[in-house]
């Protein structure tokens, strides 16, 4: 259920940010304190910590040998998860995903996947029978606004930190070396920005508060090219092509700033 | 024998004390012992000691003043959200007489009333009441909320601390018990009166507070001012030029 929010603080932030103001003193396209951490659990092969404000997502990759899906038997398997931990928020319950954790998870993997982001075809060690798979496994344990921002960062993030056993094929068998690690073949990287509009402006990594009384949501996912990779419209009432053109525009000048909490490679 | 000073901050199962001395609020007996049952500071009152919690949650009492919201309208009455774990009930009765009229036109979904707390039932079914002075619905204005327990130090003594944030930013400002704080005036006082009710809850527990907090608010109306005077030069300025 969604908390109902009260009219006086749906007035009093919009008129707010038509004067070009928001309650936090932000600028209306100024992100919120970020911090990124890598290597933050030593089980997994790659993890992440990454804090927009108050909000905060643990991510970790875990790769495994299987087999690929029959119609793609030439390339790897990835996989995108994310869990609503009830401690995030009131309103997150324990259970079967919900909306809300689908989106994320699919809207992160969507980043990934059409950026073309891992070396999928390189992960391939006997053709139609075993393939690298990798896991991306997503907890929100702090829930402020804008997880989209935070997911996709902290999954790239993750994503570069991860490395992999070195495996090889002897005699139709697969032979794992845990000795050798090597890092994931990755050929580029992805960031993604949200932008919320609230009354007649667009505001970028909107909080908790701005998304309870946002009209619509858009988030735009772009790679370190400035290509765009993965689009996702959230929220009830519509965009105008010129908000989506802004947007656009908005999310290419931020996405270069996310890309430099990214380490170098 | 007393084992801990006014304000310290103790943890629970601390002991605070020997020998025969009453436990207040947010304490317990162990035999000849008082020990803290929560995380907060000591209030020590003559023989009688007790724990102020430094977070809590409001829980409804019978006389206190409240901000909720409306949650629901149903047939005859409205749920009320009063920050508190329980919810409270405002029945119909209770703001049309024997009347009948459309609920939702006197109050819907996400209003903001200020009301009495009338009764607390034993399974505490809290029933609101909008009789007395200045109880109803608010128009404008934000909200505010700081945790209930530091609701008597933004009041101050005497409404001490309270009357100087309202003569000094002109603005109007209700505190409900269970922590929810109601401002209106102009958009950027609101803002300014934010800032404020933050830091006192944030240092709630020092002394000297309320000197500091009336040299924030004159360092926080200085700037302003000063900035208000300094675009109104520009403007002369620049009629000056055309």
């Amino acid at each position: 259920m969604q908390p109902v929010v009260p009219e006086i603080t749906r007035t009093s932030v919009t008129n707010l940010i038509n004067k070009g103001e928001r309650t936090d003193g932000r600028a209306l396209d100024q992100y919120r304190e970020i911090s990124l951490e890598t290597g933050v659990i030593k089980k997994a092969e790659g993890s992440a910590r990454v804090k927009i404000g108050n909000t905060q997502i643990m991510i970790g990759i875990k790769p495994q040998i299987g087999e690929p899906f029959p119609d793609t038997p030439n390339v790897g398997v990835f996989m995108t998860n994310s869990e609503l931990l009830p401690m995030a928020a009131p309103n997150f319950e324990p259970g079967p995903p919900d909306e809300r954790s689908v989106e994320l998870s699919r809207v992160t993997d969507r980043g990934i996947r059409e950026g073309k982001i891992i070396d999928l075809e390189n992960m391939v060690l006997i053709p139609g029978k075993k393939v690298w798979m990798i896991f991306i496994d997503m907890h929100v344990v702090d829930y402020d606004g804008n997880l989209m921002d935070a997911a996709a960062l902290g999954a790239m993030a993750a994503l570069m930190d991860t490395k992999i056993p070195t495996a090889t094929v002897q005699d139709d068998e697969v032979v794992i070396d845990y000795e050798n690690m090597q890092p994931l073949p990755l050929k580029d990287k992805t960031v993604m920005c949200t932008m919320a509009k609230i009354g007649k402006e667009l505001v970028s990594d909107p909080s908790l508060e701005e998304e309870s009384i946002m009209g619509a949501r858009i988030s735009i996912g772009i790679r370190s090219d400035g290509t765009i990779c993965s689009m996702q419209k959230g929220g009830e009432r519509p965009f105008e092509k010129e908000e989506i053109l802004k947007a656009i525009d908005m999310a290419q000048e931020k996405t270069k700033e996310l890309f430099k909490y990214l380490p170098e490679s | 024998m007393i084992l801990v000073e006014d304000k310290d901050i103790v943890v629970p199962g601390e002991v605070l004390a020997e020998g025969e001395y009453y436990a207040g609020r947010g304490t317990f007996k162990d035999d000849s012992k008082v020990c803290s049952a929560l995380v907060g500071l000591v209030a020590i009152r003559d023989d009688k000691i007790s724990v102020l919690p430094l977070q809590s949650k409001y829980i409804p009492k019978r006389g206190d003043v409240v901000i909720g919201k409306i949650t629901e309208v149903r047939f005859s009455m409205w749920n009320v959200d009063i920050n508190s774990p329980y919810s409270g009930i405002l029945p119909a009765s209770d703001v049309f007489g024997r009347e009948k009229r459309d609920m939702n036109k006197a109050f819907a979904v996400g209003d903001i009333l200020f009301m009495r707390v009338v009764d607390v039932d034993e399974v505490k079914k809290v029933k609101l009441g909008l009789k007395g002075r200045g109880l109803g619905k608010f128009r404008g204005g934000i909200l505010v909320e700081i945790t209930p327990t530091k609701v008597p130090r933004l009041i101050g003594k005497k409404g001490s601390m309270i009357n100087m944030i309202k003569d000094h930013t002109k603005c109007e400002v209700v505190v409900g018990q269970n922590g929810l704080v109601w401002v209106k005036g102009k958009p950027e006082m609101e803002r300014v009166v934010e800032k404020v009710i933050k830091t006192i809850e944030a240092e709630a527990h020092t002394s000297g507070l309320t000197d500091r907090v009336r040299e924030m608010l004159n360092q926080l109306l200085g700037i302003e001012e000063a900035e208000a005077e300094k675009e109104e030069e520009e403007d002369f300025k620049e009629e000056l030029i055309q």
